[in-house]
């Protein structure tokens, strides 16, 4: 039906229903800020942000590094959905959002097909709308992959998605809803892959604790989660390789306003994206999400002073 | 083409009812899980809230736990739940007995320690036991209440077992779930409309049973 950014939307979902609940609770933002009547003064360079914990923390890093680097910057966390925050971009209440990729071509143009990350990065250049501009690309990338625990690995002698299409029929799948329907899920699966699994369980918690459990508890052999999941480090989790680009690539990448990001900080933001990885993304995550609670902002000045930005 | 025509081309789509996914299989899955809820609802909630009623004790107790149980969320009760035990059916059956429990209880409770207790004691002056006193006296005058109950926890429970397809279950709620996830709003009235057929259907019945059960002399009294 949509084929529209593919973890996006899920994240959009959750991040609805969370900001829903937040709004309900307390009647503000997330931030406490109000997102749609920024306070900046002239000059100051406003990072947006989704709604979702890891586009936070990268808009975040994004602040701090421009802070260091003695610009006036401020964070405007939790905009909304991409719609949402692309949307204060064009109208300039917003300077720099973070994205990614292969959803932010998706969204500039329905009908792209690029799957690679240098296709996708090209193609993003030329759908972009006038006065804004994507900067370099991340090598940290947050995209959908098939994962299985270590002994599924060793047992079926599993590396890359082609492999999988060999035992395919053996293994049950686990994934969100969407997976069933959408081009990257049980479709392109088969068509690339050849792989159609003994069974799919759609579980609605976006790879999340639920998906994770089922893996690890061998009611699933395999699972679709996002590359940047604490839980594939904690767990040893296998990635498999996609060789046929059937998921799309995810750089982190960042959308920002030309008239209000001067060279100099468009500098500070390439040097971040250079710097960042998929693993501290996933570190990031866990600092925020997992047991520890750390405060976005606090694991984003800790990233930036680490990495001496 | 707007929600409602595409709502309506998907009822009109024989592919929509057919097949393992399609309208009639997850009926018969969500009437299956509804009344395998309701059926452990009543076995654990009616006896303990008849006996609570026959001995006029632990009114406070009921009022308070069946309010308290009704405040707990039932999705978040099935991802606790799942996260302890799996996915699976165990995980949300359970979450949904607690949902059902509470009316069950209360009522069952409320319909017997509500009987008059003159005919109470009448029954106990003329040499019945306990349990006949509960069986033959008290459960037949509390009838009313006590199914009133039933029908209020059926309805919950057919109204929350869309919750079952948040993990890879069945029911009505997969066509919600599904559609939602991949932004077909169609697919999504469409479970609704389902749901909301599906719950007057059997609250209908549910109401010519509890004609059926009713003690004639109980139904003159409220005429």
């Amino acid at each position: 039906m949509n084929p529209v950014s593919r973890n996006a939307s899920r994240r959009e979902v959750l991040g609805l229903a969370a900001a829903a609940s937040v709004l309900g609770l307390t009647g503000c933002g997330l931030s406490g800020k109000n997102a749609l009547g920024p306070s900046k003064g002239k000059g100051t360079i406003v990072v947006g942000s989704a709604d979702f914990v890891e586009s936070q923390i990268i808009a975040e890093i994004y602040t701090a590094a421009l802070q260091n680097a003695g610009h006036k910057a401020e964070s405007q966390p939790a905009i909304g959905a991409r719609e949402a925050y692309i949307g204060a971009v064009k109208q300039g209440s917003v300077s720099v959002v973070p994205d990614y990729s292969g959803n932010l071509l998706q969204y500039f143009d329905k009908s792209a097909t690029e799957s690679t990350a240098e296709d996708i990065m090209s193609a993003l250049a030329k759908v972009v709308p006038k006065g804004l501009q994507v900067l370099e690309p991340s090598p940290a990338e947050d995209k959908d992959a098939l994962v299985v625990t270590k002994d599924v690995a060793k047992k079926y002698g599993l590396e890359s998605l082609e492999d999988l299409g060999k035992v395919c029929s053996d293994l049950k799948l686990a994934g969100p809803p969407e997976f069933q329907e959408r081009a990257y899920g049980l479709p392109g699966l088969e068509a690339k892959y050849g792989c159609v699994p003994a069974k799919f369980s759609p579980i609605n918690d976006s790879g999340g604790p639920l998906t994770v459990k089922a893996l690890l508890d061998d009611q699933v052999q395999v699972a679709d989660i996002f590359t940047t999941t604490p839980a594939i480090e904690k767990n040893d989790l296998v990635v498999l390789e996609d060789p046929k680009n059937n998921f799309l690539a995810q750089q982190a990448i960042a959308l920002i306003r030309k008239d209000q990001v001067p060279q100099a900080a468009q500098d500070v933001i390439n040097k971040v994206s250079k710097t960042l990885t998929t693993q501290d993304l996933i570190r990031l995550n866990d600092r925020v999400s997992g047991d520890e609670k750390a405060s976005t902002v606090q694991a984003a000045k800790d990233w930036v002073s680490d990495k001496g930005l | 083409m707007n929600v409602v025509e595409q709502t309506w081309n998907w009822f009109t789509d024989p592919a929509s009812w057919g097949g393992s996914g399609g309208i009639w299989i997850r009926l018969a899955e969500h009437l299956g899980y509804t009344g395998m809820v309701l059926g452990i609802s009543v076995v654990v909630a009616v006896p303990i809230g008849l006996w609570l009623g026959h001995t006029r004790r632990g009114g406070n107790v009921v009022i308070g736990l069946t309010g308290a149980l009704r405040s707990l969320p039932t999705l978040g009760l099935l991802t606790l739940f799942a996260l302890w035990i799996g996915i699976g059916l165990t995980a949300p059956v359970l979450a949904l007995v607690i949902l059902a429990v509470a009316p069950l209880l209360a009522n069952a409770y409320a319909g017997v320690a509500a009987v008059d207790p003159a005919v109470v004691d009448a029954a106990r002056a003329q040499g019945m036991k306990e349990w006949q006193i509960l069986f033959t006296v008290e459960i037949p005058n509390a009838v009313p209440v006590l199914f009133g109950g039933i029908r209020n926890a059926a309805l919950q429970i057919v109204a929350t077992v869309t919750v079952m397809a948040y993990i890879d279950l069945g029911g009505l709620g997969r066509f919600l779930i599904d559609g939602l996830a991949v932004r077909d709003y169609s697919r999504m009235v469409a479970s609704m409309l389902l749901a909301a057929v599906l719950a007057l259907a059997l609250d209908g019945i549910l109401a010519l049973v509890q004609r059926m059960l009713t003690s004639p002399g109980l139904v003159k009294e409220e005429s």
